[in-house]
């Protein structure tokens, strides 16, 4: 574990800090905090794609086949066990987007968007209109065990809010890892220019298949996640509007850092929660007002703000703010 | 305020019971009750909207002791209500119902309209500890597989299982010659239940009835050209149709225009709110419901009376059945707080398991589910537009006694049905 | 083999369904063609079209007076919420964004449709509107022997004459073909003084118009409540995804393959209604990448 950077770091040390909320906040605060993470890991697949320009619609796939794998499990074999249910949605999300993958791979921009949401509207309709698996009302699942270990009522929301935060710092700091690497940086380059990759002897569309993969399984462990702390699943995770607010709280937090799609959802989270205390009946308008003036003021995300508050001029980070600009002025 | 006082003279003259509680009211602290429905998107305008407008008269009716008779006291158990409402129409309803009941200190939560969400939060609620009435959803599965013994989950409707027990029972009493069915229904869990349990009800109660076509748009779909031809060609002497709102009114509009309604006799079991507002745009002859005994189809009663004039005089419309069974669901509380003389969760989950309790849909008897889950009747009537008054009546009714369209205790609903509807009383 | 009553109801449902989902998105696929916006604000503009025609139809009814001039009203209202709306977004909000990349222009008309969502909900409340005087107007015919509205024949008409008249004023007159020149590069076109943002402000404009008259032609045949213009974002985006973004050809073409496969699941597979639509465009997408009528782009190394 040596060469550690600055955002590895964070996260090493914001994890007992995240622990300490889970123990000290108020418990309807932790609450959010706890599906915040699940939802946060599908807005970083998402973010993961988006660095190198494919934006998908349809993330919430991958989300839904997180959360029916181990709801499936629990409701066919009576599996409840944190770590089996991981490795589950795991191994379903590899399966799947290894196979779909070899179609999506050979789409861009728009038509990436637009075909990713196409297949996850096929899952929605198949478990919609399927009614033993519950149709679109879904099903429970069952309180999460730990290696044969149940804990009770008491502490179970306590016990399975720190085991889901350390898959979910494990995953920021490995994704973190992968942008950094050499497959990370091709990712970057796809977003540039493909072309110019092709003549370098990489094969763009193995890149995308590689990154569309990693995203796929971040989205599923997210989709696990968020279903044990739910404790329900229904087709919703794979319907298009789930999906877009995976984007929206990709691009409105910024795709600098991976840390930004995990803080972006729950500040998102917080906003809608308020929008919906102050006027119960028309919170639409306060959120869309508050996306648009972020995108207008914050073109780079929210993430934006805490970078250059910090000082922090990573070159990585320079980098892509310098490539956005000319990105929209080349159209 | 003065209002308020000449209520509380005046329930002190009607029973002397009822002096202490007044009296109590002024000193204590309200009582925070959360409010759930969709305030937003498609399930607004039919259910959310009119469920709201019917908790902001009952409330207010609660809050100032103007209800009729037994509910003449002012608060629950003497303290007012204070309302928070919550929009259900959000991905993190768990996460909410938490906040409301942890964060803004709502021990009651009154409401949520679907199933999914009914499914989702009664385990949470059993956790928290949050005397949580649902008011609406109809699956029947909250208390038969969700949560099989609860203690702070109510349900104070019946469940959907009635619904088209009622109407296969209204369709062979009034159809002697019965041969085919059809149905349109919505591709989501609601509306596949539905056609379940209807056709299966019409296949027990009568032999070799012929199913022409299944029909399941999706939800919301609003054009339902294709399947009214569908439902044309394959020509049967009733469809079935459990839309609601919008979809419902579309199909009306559509099918009628084509003559679907005239072609065969059509039920539509959420069909009540179309009435006021269609006149001749819907066939005599069609069957319609209201998912209970609400609206038109209410019974006669001092409370129906005083409901039905102060939401009208308050909205300038009309109360459905989403206001009758928040209505229903809000009386339950007081009448079970009254009773316990406590506004505490436990207290008032004790007083009001098996309670039996009036409200504007008549008597409501919490039977099932250890007397967590209401059963009550359900009324059927024919349309008939009224060409002197120049509006749409409803003749025909019929009203099924809650033991004929609910299951016994302890059976599942589509078991019973299956089962060919064993120990129904229906007279 | 199908039977020929059912054969015969697929077509003519089929064009039906076609026709008013052409009418719904044919202002989408022009907006993305010129202006290259995905505009999710679409849906606002088609359920904003929709409560003005039948609000007003509503409104003109109460008046007793001949029910034939509703038939003015959808256009009518259809053009004033077109307008109206379409000018304020552009001027007040898009102006600023040109040149923006194309996901945070979603974005952007996104968060402009929760807006416009709940801005209608608070001119016209969440009770639904029905006006389906001019739907009734006419009465039915039938085709052997399954009844249709004479209104649904209308809108068939209707449909095929914006598509025509768009491809003739797109081909065929000055403004037309300077706008085919914005489309092929708008940085030449700029150079060669061509007012490209008149042209930007006109086309949101008009296709902000054709999504009011998408909502306000099906006004009379529908229920008019909160998130009918959810409901059409979707649909519209499969039509001129399989069209070929920012083809008004394509659009019908797209409107037709989905009509027809809707129609066709329905008389012969009922439970493959619900996603009948996103099999068809994943189909379509894995033969024809960019859709069958895509815009000729440059490629750029």
């Amino acid at each position: 574990m040596n060469n550690l950077d600055r955002t590895e770091l964070g996260f090493i040390a914001a994890l007992p800090l995240l622990i300490a909320c889970g123990l000290l906040l108020p418990q309807w605060i932790v609450n959010y905090i706890h599906v915040s993470l699940g939802t946060g890991l599908v807005a970083l697949g998402v973010m993961v794609q988006m660095r190198a320009g494919l934006v998908s619609f349809g993330q919430g796939l991958y989300f839904c086949i997180g959360g029916y794998a181990a709801g499936l499990a629990g409701r066919l074999w009576g599996l409840s066990d944190f770590f089996l249910l991981i490795a589950l949605g795991i191994a379903a999300g590899l399966v799947v987007s290894f196979l779909l993958g070899f179609l999506l791979r050979r789409y861009r921009r728009i038509f990436y968007a637009m075909l990713s949401l196409a297949v996850s509207m096929i899952l929605f309709g198949l478990l919609s209109s399927s009614e033993e698996l519950g149709s679109t009302d879904g099903f429970n699942l069952p309180a999460t065990s730990y290696l044969g270990w149940l804990p009770g009522q008491s502490v179970s929301g306590d016990v399975l809010y720190v085991a889901t935060c350390i898959p979910t710092v494990i995953c920021a700091i490995l994704l973190h890892r992968f942008l950094r690497s050499p497959m990370g940086y091709v990712g970057e380059a796809l977003r540039e220019n493909e072309i110019r990759i092709e003549y370098l002897g990489m094969s763009a569309r193995k890149a995308v298949h590689i990154i569309y993969v990693i995203a796929a399984v971040v989205s599923s462990i997210g989709g696990v996640l968020w279903a044990m702390a739910l404790g329900h699943i229904d087709p919703e995770m794979t319907n298009w509007v789930t999906s877009a607010q995976f984007v929206f709280i990709a691009i409105l937090s910024g795709i600098g850092n991976v840390a930004a799609p995990l803080f972006g959802t729950l500040l998102l989270e917080f906003i809608r929660v308020y929008a919906v205390e102050i006027a119960p009946d028309s919170w639409h308008i306060i959120v869309g007002s508050v996306m648009l003036l972020i995108i207008v003021f914050l073109p780079r995300g929210l993430w934006s703000l805490v970078s250059s508050n910090n000082g922090l001029k990573n070159k990585f980070t320079h980098r892509v703010k310098a490539a956005s600009e000319p990105e929209g002025a080349r159209s | 305020m003065k209002n308020a006082l000449r209520k509380i003279l005046v329930g002190s003259a009607l029973g002397a019971v009822a002096l202490s509680v007044p009296l109590a009211a002024q000193a204590q602290e309200p009582v925070k009750v959360g409010v759930i429905n969709f305030y937003s998107g498609g399930a607004s305008g039919p259910f959310g909207i009119p469920a709201k407008n019917a908790a902001e008269v009952i409330i207010e009716g609660i809050n100032a002791g103007t209800i009729p008779a037994p509910y003449n006291s002012v608060g629950i158990a003497g303290a007012r209500i204070e309302p928070i409402y919550v929009d259900e129409n959000s991905k993190q309803k768990v996460a909410d119902f938490k906040k409301l009941v942890q964060g803004d200190g709502a021990q009651i939560v009154i409401g949520y309209t679907s199933s999914g969400s009914c499914k989702a939060i009664a385990p949470v609620a059993e956790e928290v500890k949050a005397l949580t009435i649902f008011a609406v959803c109809g699956t029947p599965q909250i208390f038969e597989e969700v949560v099989t013994e609860p203690k702070y989950a109510f349900r104070t409707i019946s469940h959907a299982t009635s619904d088209n027990v009622g109407a296969a029972r209204y369709i062979i009493d009034t159809t002697p010659d019965l041969a085919s069915i059809s149905g349109i229904n919505q591709n989501y869990a609601w509306g596949q239940d539905s056609w379940r349990d209807f056709s299966a009800a019409i296949s027990k109660l009568k032999e070799d009835v012929e199913v022409k076509t299944e029909q399941f748009p999706k939800i919301f779909a609003g054009q339902y050209g294709s399947e009214i031809s569908a439902l044309l060609t394959n020509k049967s002497d009733v469809v079935h149709s459990s839309l609601w709102g919008g979809d419902m009114e579309a199909f009306i509009l559509q099918g009628g225009g084509r003559g679907l309604f005239d072609n065969s006799k059509v039920v539509l079991t959420v069909g009540d709110t179309a009435v006021e507002r269609f006149g001749k745009q819907i066939a005599d002859g069609t069957v319609i419901g209201a998912r209970g005994p609400y609206g038109l189809l209410a019974p006669d009663n001092a409370l129906n009376k005083w409901f039905t004039e102060a939401y009208v005089a308050r909205f300038g419309a009309q109360p459905v059945g989403p206001s009758y069974q928040t209505a229903q669901a809000l009386l339950a509380l007081k009448a079970a707080a009254d009773k316990a003389g406590s506004v505490a969760p436990e207290d008032i989950s004790a007083a009001l398991a098996g309670l039996t309790f009036e409200a504007p849909s008549g008597t409501i008897q919490m039977a099932l589910a250890g007397g967590h889950q209401a059963i009550a009747g359900i009324t059927y009537g024919t349309y008939k537009f009224d060409e002197a008054v120049g509006k749409g009546t409803l003749v025909d009714l019929k009203e099924y006694p809650a033991e004929c369209v609910n299951p016994p205790a302890g059976v599942k609903g589509t078991e019973w049905i299956e089962g060919g509807l064993q120990g129904a009383k229906c007279n | 083999m199908l039977p020929m009553l059912t054969a015969i109801a697929i077509i003519v449902d089929g064009l039906g369904f076609s026709a008013w989902l052409f009418l719904s998105s044919v202002g989408l696929t022009l907006i993305y063609g010129v202006m290259r916006i995905l505009n999710i604000a679409h849906g606002g503009f088609y359920a904003l079209g929709a409560y003005s025609a039948a609000w007003s139809i509503g409104l003109y009814s109460q008046t007793g007076s001949t029910i034939a001039l509703t038939f003015l009203l959808i256009p009518v209202a259809a053009l004033v919420a077109g307008v109206v709306s379409g000018l304020l977004i552009e001027r007040g909000i898009l102006r600023f964004m040109y040149g923006k990349d194309e996901i945070l222009m979603v974005l952007v008309t996104y968060a402009i449709f929760l807006v416009l969502e709940d801005v209608t909900k608070l001119i016209w409340g969440t009770d639904s509107y029905v006006a389906y005087q001019p739907a009734f107007y006419f009465g039915s015919i039938d085709v052997l022997g399954i009844p249709y509205t004479v209104y649904r024949f209308i809108v068939i008409g209707v449909a095929a004459v914006v598509g025509a008249a768009l491809w003739w004023a797109l081909n065929y007159t000055r403004s037309g073909k300077l706008l085919m020149v914005v489309i092929e590069d708008r940085e030449v076109s700029a150079s060669l003084g061509i007012n490209v943002t008149l042209f930007f402000t006109v086309t949101f404009v008009v296709g902000a118009v054709l999504g009011a008259f998408g909502g306000a032609v099906a006004a009379p045949e529908i229920s008019v409540t909160p998130g009918i213009g959810a409901e059409i974002i979707v649909l519209a985006f499969a039509v001129i995804v399989i069209g070929g973004m920012g083809s008004v050809g394509g659009a019908m073409i797209g409107a037709i393959i989905v009509g027809f496969a809707r129609a066709f699941s329905v008389h012969v597979y009922p439970p493959a209604e619900l996603f009948s639509i996103y099999l068809v465009m994943a189909v379509v997408l894995a033969f024809r990448p960019y859709g069958l009528f895509a815009l000729a782009e440059g490629r750029k190394i």
